[in-house]
């Protein structure tokens, strides 16, 4: 029995350690936002966060996730109240198949928890891990950058309601 | 009073033999700092179209051989403009804009200034240069290949980029010992060809051991940073890696040959050793310019070192290798995935379990893409080398080919698994795909390693 902490909720999963953490996110907890592509790696349609950093759930078995805080995109918002990454990129239209989408945010979410305002050229690095086979990458850079000035402005929100 | 003339006397011979001691010194001081005395050459002006393209294409493949790029450019900077950093037991040295800017680059060089900077390791204006610049090797050219490097290199892009100065410490920043270095350890001139070894071997060597300088990483280095020419090749380090030794104590399960040798530089992939990784990926890279030729003749003259070939004992090494990687390399069947209801996993440690869930699915027998499959892990040099770190390495950075570029592509694991995780998957790593004793340093060598990581 492993215990996973999965968008703050603790989770008692019955797999074989050496399960990696897509089947069972997918299979056993029913979050089916992170996307099985190649199954090697290669392609970030499975990434999640674990401990802040984006890493491919495909290639993570749960005998390593004891007592790691593991976010998904269903952490990100939902369908009615869709969180600022969500939002740039329904704002931008970054999905054409929408395949490499969930991949793409999570690593999105984690760029701009580490960089509030990163540059074209940091976005582009920080992404490469990702692909889009559709061709709308320069759709998913403007989503980043929207999310980077939305989160800004939801972190000044509160402030500014504070000194009225 | 009878002893007082003695005690006078032997005084006097003390300070005389004192005198004397010093005078000595000051004379061989005298000496030496004559014999390094090296004078200002004057500036010359030169035109990229002065240059026959015939040279200029010439020096191209000679400095790819060179892998002059990858010291003399830094990440994300303009070819040949300078500001990597070499780093060296003595502190950092910073590769020098090369290019033909008049005012930071060598553009006011001269031939002859050129010349004598890769042949004596002297800047234009008489600086010593410290060895972290090759010229143990670059001697070794011959006239028409410097005249070759000198036309490819000023017909370059110039580029206005100051060179950084190095950071090493007192008194080592006194360029005056570059110069007692070089009385110590340069042996200067161009190769002398083997008559008694074949032709291709005398090119191979005079690549190898000139403008390749594969012994600056693969030859170990003495106290005082010079190469111990009596252990050629014998393991050594660069850029942070092992650099494996390519002699007869190489690691590499199989023993290399030359046709191993010839696909590893020539495709970075050699089916019985692996892919070129870490340092060696820019040489490989950089090897595509250079013709078959010359590539198979570095392999054949390297190939020499690791003994002769075809012997029984070889023989028998490569077939006990290659059918211990054989029962070694997991199979699909031992992949478990299960989800609900699985039973508990066979008691295996946990970094079997890591490696299981991070690694098989790749590395078994017919994984991986169908354009690039990993060797069996017990071929690989880095699970069967003297020393952790190249695997731990490759662990945590992964293998990526240079962006936007095809290659073959590894994951790191840097940002997904903890520091005891990496150290029991690498362990693991050891015991299952190598015959060699357990390393007893890869939680402390991690530590190092993620020391260095940028925060």
């Amino acid at each position: 029995m492993t215990i996973l902490n999965v968008n703050g909720k603790q989770h008692q999963v019955d797999a074989d350690p050496r399960t990696p953490l897509l089947y069972v996110l997918r299979n056993d907890l029913k979050l089916n936002a992170a996307k099985f592509g190649c199954g090697l790696g290669q392609c970030g349609a499975c990434t999640v966060l674990v401990d802040h950093n984006p890493v491919f759930s495909c290639l993570m078995p749960i005998s390593a996730l004891d007592g790691r805080y593991i976010r998904t995109v269903e952490d990100l918002g939902s369908a009615d109240r869709p969180g600022p990454v969500q939002r740039a990129f329904i704002e931008e239209q970054a999905a054409q198949c929408g395949y490499c989408i969930p991949g793409m945010m999570m690593r999105a979410q984690a760029l701009l928890e580490k960089n509030v305002a990163p540059s074209d050229a940091q976005i582009r690095e920080a992404m490469a891990p990702n692909l889009c086979r559709c061709g709308t990458q320069m759709r998913i850079l403007r989503a980043v950058h929207r999310a980077a000035k939305l989160m800004t402005v939801e972190l000044d929100t509160p402030i500014r309601e504070a000194k009225r | 009073m009878i002893a007082a003339p003695s005690q006078h006397n032997g005084g006097w011979m003390v300070g005389r033999i004192l005198l004397g001691l010093l005078i000595v010194i000051a004379v061989a001081f005298g000496a030496f700092f004559t014999w390094q005395w090296r004078g200002a050459l004057p500036p010359a002006t030169t035109s990229a179209h002065a240059f026959d393209p015939g040279i200029v294409a010439k020096g191209a493949e000679l400095a790819a051989i060179g892998n002059c790029a990858a010291c003399h450019t830094r990440t994300g900077g303009k070819p040949y403009a300078g500001g990597f950093p070499v780093e060296t037991p003595f502190g950092v040295v910073y590769g020098s804009n090369i290019t033909p800017d008049r005012d930071t680059g060598i553009g006011a060089w001269s031939e002859a200034a050129f010349r004598r900077a890769l042949r004596e390791g002297v800047a234009r204006d008489g600086t010593h240069l410290y060895p972290a610049f090759p010229y143990d090797h670059f001697t070794r050219l011959t006239d028409g290949d410097i005249s070759a490097l000198y036309a490819f290199m000023m017909t370059r892009e110039p580029v206005d980029q100051p060179n950084r100065p190095p950071d090493l410490s007192f008194p080592l920043d006194w360029r005056i010992f570059a110069a007692a270095w070089k009385l110590l350890f340069l042996d200067k001139g161009p190769w002398r060809n083997d008559p008694t070894q074949s032709v291709d071997w005398n090119r191979g060597a005079y690549l190898v051991e000139g403008a390749g300088h594969c012994g600056a990483c693969h030859t170990p280095r003495n106290a005082l940073g010079a190469e111990d020419k009596h252990r050629r090749f014998a393991g050594g380090s660069g850029e942070g890696w092992h650099a494996p030794a390519l002699d007869a104590t190489s690691p590499a399960p199989v023993p290399w040959s030359e046709d191993q040798l010839f696909a590893y530089l020539r495709d970075g992939f050699a089916d019985r050793h692996g892919v070129a990784g870490g340092p060696m990926q820019p040489v490989v890279r950089n090897l595509r310019h250079a013709q078959d030729a010359d590539v198979r003749a570095i392999a054949t003259y390297i190939a020499a070192f690791a003994g002769p070939r075809d012997t029984a004992d070889r023989q028998r090494q490569t077939q006990a290798a290659l059918a211990f990687a054989q029962q070694r390399e997991p199979t699909l069947g031992s992949l478990v995935r299960t989800t609900t209801g699985a039973a508990a996993a066979d008691a295996s440690s946990a970094g079997g379990t890591l490696f299981a869930g991070a690694c098989a699915t790749c590395h078994h027998a017919g994984g991986g893409l169908p354009a690039s499959r990993p060797v069996a892990l017990a071929l690989s040099t880095p699970v069967s080398d003297a020393q952790p770190i190249n695997l731990l390495r490759i662990v945590l950075a992964g293998i990526h080919p240079p962006l936007g570029q095809r290659g073959p592509i590894m994951p790191g694991f840097s940002g997904a698994l903890t520091d005891p995780q990496i150290v029991a998957l690498v362990e693991y790593v050891r015991a299952h795909f190598s015959r060699r004793p357990p390393w007893p340093n890869v939680a402390q060598t991690l530590a190092v390693l993620r020391g260095k990581e940028a925060p």
